[in-house]
C-alpha cells in the first residue's frame, strides 16, 4: 500500500540530483564570523601600516598573549550567548577561583594541586548555581548573574581582607606544586627565537574543541536548538535545562582555567582584579558573531573577537597613542558587530 | 513512488484501534478549570478534530496529550494503559508526537539539523561522540523529497522556507521518528489557502497510512475535509462531539461561530 502525496512542488524535481550552486558571496554571508573576519584584517592592515614595532614578531607574541587572556573565557561565553544566555560574573569568577587557590594552600600549607582541584570544584559549583537559578526561576540571566557578579566581587574583597590582612594574596612561587603548575597553566617557550606564551596554545585549544562540539556533536545542535527556541527544543525532547547548566558551567569552568593562568603567572592575585572584564568577554562573543538573543553565532568568531581585542590593545600602545582611545575603539566595535551580526542573521533567514 | 509515511507507520495497530482514549479528563490551574470532562477516543487511521475558539481548552487539551502539563481529573490512556505524562519524552516514548503551529522548527538551524534535533545519528554512543552528518543529510533529504517537499538545499536555515513547508517538515519528522499519534495543533492557522491545502494533503496521507491523528483548529472547513469525529470545545467543556457522518459542515460552522447564541443574536439584530 502506498500512499502517494501529491504536491504541486514550485521547483521540478528534475534538479534533484545535484544541489543548487551557490554563489561564494552567499555561503560566505551565511557565516557568523564573516565580519569578524573582515575587521581583523583590516585593523592588522591599518596598524602595520601606522606603527612601525607592530611588525614585529615578538610584538605578534604580546599580541596573541593579549588576545588569550581575553579569549580563554570568551570561548565559553560565545557558547553560552549561542544558547540565549548571558554571564556577567565571569570576571570576578576568574579572581575568585585564583584567590580560591592561593588562601588555601598558603594558609593551609597545602600542595598547589590540591588548591587548583578544590577552587575548580568551587567554580563548577558556582556556574551550576547560575544556571539552576535561571532554569527555575525563569528571571533573566542577566539578572541572575549580576547578582552573583556582586556577591563575589564583595567575597572576593572581603574574604581576601579577613584572610590576608591586605588586598592581595601571599607570594606563592616557593611553595610545593608551583613548578608542575607553572608549566601547566603559565610556562612560555620558543618558537624560531619567538616566545610564546602556553596560554595561547590553551587558548586555541579551547576554541578549537568548542567549535568541533558546536558544530559537530549532538550537545552542539542542542545548544543551537536551546537559544534558537528554547521551547521547540523542548518540545523534540531536547533536556533544555541540563544544556543551559552545562553552559553556565562551562564558562566557570574557562573563569577558573585562566583564574589558575593569572596565579602561576604572577604569584600572587589583587583581590579588586577582574571587574570590568566579563563585558571584554561578551564583546569579544559579539564581534565574533555570536546573537545576543541567542541560537547563532561561533566558538572561532569568539577566537577572532579576541585577536582584534589584542591587536587593538597593543596596536595603540604601539602607535603611541593614549591608551584610553581604546574604550572608544571598544564601544564602536561593538555597536557596529551587532549591526554587522543583524544583517547576516537577517540574510541567512530571509527566504530565497 | 512509495511514501515515508506508510513506510515508517508502524502496522501493527489496525484502522480504528484505540490509541489514545480520554475519559473524564480535566486539568485545573490553582482555582481555575481551564478544562473538565473531555471523553476524546483517538484511533489508528482517523482523525478527531478539535474545534474551539481562543481559550476554549484546546491548547491544555493539547499539553495533556504532549506531556507538557499533566491531567488533574479523569483518565488517560495509552494502548489501554493508564499514564500521566510529567515530560513531551515521556509522551514521545508512547510514539506521541506534537507538531506546534508557531514552535515546529528553530528557524535558524539548518533543515537537516531540524530534522533530526533531539534524535540525532551519532557515530559511537560516548559523550561527545561526533554527529553522523552525511547520513542524516542524506536521510533528511529523501524523505522530504518522497514526501514531495521541494526544498531547495537540505543545508539552509529552516527560517527560509514558507510556513506551509516547515509544517510538512515537522510532520515529516514526527512520522519517521515513528509517531503512531500524530498532534498538530493549528496547523492551517498562519497559512494562506494554498499552503494550508499542502498541509491538510499530509494530514490526510498520515491518516491514510494508519496513524491516529489529532487535528485542533479553530477552521470548521480545513476540519471537515479531514475529520472523522469533531469535537467542539467551549470554555474547557464540550459542547458538541459527534462523528463525521452525524453532522453536516453547516451544523458545524454554525456550532463554531456561536450556535444558538448567534441565532438568538441573528433574531434580535433583525431588520
Amino acid at each position: 500500500m502506498s500512499t502517494t502525496v501529491a504536491t504541486p512542488s514550485t521547483s521540478p524535481t528534475k534538479d534533484s540530483a545535484a544541489p543548487p550552486k551557490k554563489s561564494l558571496l552567499t555561503v560566505l554571508l551565511a557565516r557568523p564570523e564573516l565580519g569578524a573576519v573582515v575587521a581583523a584584517v583590516v585593523i592588522y592592515l591599518f596598524f602595520f601600516a601606522i606603527a612601525d614595532p607592530f611588525r614585529s614578531l615578538p610584538a605578534l607574541s604580546t599580541i596573541l598573549y593579549t588576545s588569550s587572556v581575553i579569549g580563554i573565557v570568551a570561548v565559553g561565553v560565545a557558547l553560552l550567548m549561542i544558547g540565549g544566555e548571558f554571564d556577567l560574573s565571569a570576571g570576578v569568577s576568574v579572581t575568585a577561583a585564583a584567590l580560591t587557590t592561593s588562601m588555601i594552600c598558603y594558609e593551609l600549607r597545602l600542595n598547589l594541586w590540591v588548591g587548583v582541584l578544590v577552587s575548580l570544584v568551587l567554580m563548577l559549583l558556582i556556574g551550576f548555581i547560575n544556571g539552576y537559578l535561571v532554569v527555575k526561576t525563569g528571571i533573566p540571566s542577566f539578572l541572575v548573574t549580576l547578582s552573583t557578579f556582586f556577591m563575589l566581587q564583595g567575597l572576593n574583597l572581603g574574604v581576601t581582607q579577613l584572610v590576608t590582612g591586605t588586598v592581595a594574596t601571599q607570594n606563592v612561587s616557593d611553595m610545593d606544586g608551583y613548578d608542575s603548575a607553572k608549566a601547566v597553566f603559565a610556562s612560555s617557550f620558543s618558537v624560531g627565537g619567538v616566545t610564546v606564551r602556553i596560554s595561547v596554545l590553551w587558548w586555541l585549544v579551547f576554541a578549537l574543541l568548542a567549535t568541533w562540539i558546536l558544530l559537530r556533536t549532538r550537545v552542539g545542535n542542542w545548544i543551537f536548538a536551546v537559544g534558537g527556541n528554547a521551547a521547540s527544543a523542548r518540545a523534540v525532547g531536547v533536556p533544555v535545562n541540563k544544556v543551559k547548566i552545562g553552559l553556565f558551567m562551562g564558562v566557570s569552568f574557562l573563569a577558573w582555567f585562566l583564574g589558575q593562568h593569572i596565579l602561576f603567572q604572577l604569584s600572587t592575585v589583587q583581590s579588586g582584579q577582574g571587574v570590568g572584564q566579563e563585558f571584554r568577554y561578551i564583546i569579544a562573543a559579539v564581534v565574533g558573531g555570536a546573537l545576543l538573543t541567542g541560537g547563532y553565532g561561533s566558538a572561532i568568531g569568539s577566537a577572532i573577537g579576541a585577536f582584534i581585542f589584542g591587536m587593538t590593545t597593543q596596536g595603540i600602545v604601539y602607535a603611541g597613542w593614549d591608551p584610553s582611545w581604546f574604550f572608544t575603539f571598544l564601544g564602536a566595535m561593538l555597536l557596529i558587530a551587532v549591526m554587522v551580526n543583524l544583517y547576516v542573521k537577517n540574510y541567512a533567514t530571509s527566504r530565497r | 513512488m512509495t511514501d515515508t509515511i506508510s513506510e515508517h507507520a508502524q502496522r501493527t495497530a489496525e484502522k480504528g484501534t484505540p490509541l489514545i482514549e480520554m475519559d473524564g479528563v480535566g486539568k485545573a490551574y490553582g482555582p481555575i478549570r481551564a478544562l473538565e470532562g473531555i471523553n476524546l477516543t483517538v484511533s489508528a487511521g482517523e482523525v478527531a478534530c478539535v474545534l474551539g475558539d481562543n481559550g476554549a481548552g484546546k491548547s491544555t487539551l493539547i499539553k495533556i496529550m504532549s506531556g507538557l502539563h499533566s491531567h488533574s481529573e479523569g483518565s488517560l490512556r495509552v494502548d489501554g494503559n493508564e499514564v500521566s505524562f510529567s515530560s513531551p519524552r515521556e509522551s514521545l516514548d508512547h510514539g506521541i508526537a506534537t507538531v506546534y503551529q508557531d514552535l515546529a522548527v528553530v528557524a535558524l538551524m539548518e533543515v537537516w539539523r531540524n530534522f533530526f534535533l533531539g534524535s540525532e545519528l551519532r557515530k559511537g554512543n560516548f559523550p561527545l561522540a561526533p554527529l553522523d552528518i552525511p547520513k542524516m543529510r542524506s536521510i533528511a533529504d529523501s524523505e522530504l523529497k518522497k514526501m514531495g517537499i521541494a526544498v531547495k538545499d537540505i543545508n539552509q536555515p529552516i527560517g527560509t522556507l514558507s510556513g506551509g513547508q516547515r509544517q510538512c517538515v515537522a510532520i515529516a519528522r514526527a512520522v519517521y521518528f515513528g509517531a503512531r499519534v500524530l498532534i498538530l495543533d493549528e496547523p492551517t492557522a498562519a497559512l494562506g489557502v494554498k499552503q494550508s491545502g499542502v498541509v491538510l494533503k499530509y494530514t490526510a496521507a498520515a491518516r491514510d497510512a494508519g496513524l491516529g491523528v489529532v487535528f485542533i483548529t479553530h477552521n470548521p472547513h480545513h476540519a471537515y475535509m479531514v475529520g472523522d469525529h469533531f469535537i467542539i470545545l467551549k470554555l474547557g467543556r464540550r459542547v458538541l462531539d459527534k462523528r463525521r457522518s452525524e453532522v453536516s459542515l453547516e451544523e458545524l460552522t454554525a456550532e463554531m461561530a456561536g450556535g444558538q447564541e448567534l441565532a438568538e443574536l441573528s433574531h434580535e439584530l433583525k431588520r
